[in-house]
């Protein structure tokens, strides 16, 4: 599946988008693996109540499924307007 | 419903018009535009938005379904602008139409309290002094709470 970063978490990982082979079942489990990578996720992952995640472009919560899914996508609050 | 998301600017009163043209059995038309804010330093050099293009539209088109079905209204217009934009520059518009205007004002309140936190767009304040991300406010969540 592809994983996107936008914002800050974009800038402390250092990609915009990359494509990741995982077993991981919900997005939690997506998290962990990628905090065990390298420090820049550890860092970016560090307080997951500063990030929001979607998973095919619906906004969602840590807990949710991602078996099946295209995209997962992580940023921070919103601030549009 | 017309939803566009785009980096070039747009005519504020040129959209209105066209907007308000469409509908001429809606008694109200009400329109809110935000605006880039210069910092209280006074030395804000430009404003990046950063968007997540697809999921922005979905989410806009969701927003303002909701507020189709909420309030008797005609139609209802967003514009939202992505990149570099300076002070003063025109970020986004909203307009409604509708036959009375308690649901014009009310739905177009409704469109941007959601719009503020539920629409992927992130700021970045860009001055001298370095680069900031704006951050989201506890009130603009507990906004959406009264609807």
């Amino acid at each position: 599946m592809d994983v996107l970063y936008f914002a800050w978490v974009r800038e402390r990982i250092g990609l915009p988008k990359e494509a990741v082979e995982t077993e991981a079942a919900t997005v939690s489990e997506l998290v962990e693996e990628l905090k065990a990578r390298e420090e820049r996720y550890a860092v970016a992952f560090g307080d997951l109540s500063a990030l929001r995640v979607a998973v095919d472009q619906e906004l969602t919560d840590f807990d949710a499924s991602i078996r099946g899914a295209r995209e997962v996508a992580f940023f921070p609050p919103m601030t549009g307007g | 419903m017309r939803i566009l998301v785009q980096s070039e600017p747009f005519d504020l009163g040129d959209e209105a018009k066209k907007f308000a043209s469409g509908h001429n059995n809606m008694g109200a038309i009400v329109t809110f535009t935000g605006v880039v804010r210069d910092l209280a330093r006074g030395d804000l050099d430009c404003m990046e938005i950063e968007h997540y293009p697809g999921m922005t539209e979905r989410a806009l088109e969701k927003i303002a379904r909701e507020a189709l079905a909420r309030w008797s209204l005609g139609d209802v217009l967003v514009i939202h602008r992505h990149g570099p934009l300076a002070p003063g520059d025109m970020i986004m518009m909203v307009a409604t139409a509708a036959p009375h205007r308690k649901d014009a004002f009310e739905a177009a309140e409704y469109l941007m309290d959601y719009l503020k936190s539920r629409a992927p767009f992130w700021k970045k304040e860009i001055s001298r002094d370095g680069a900031d991300w704006v951050a989201a406010k506890d009130e603009d969540e507990d906004a959406l709470t009264r609807w």
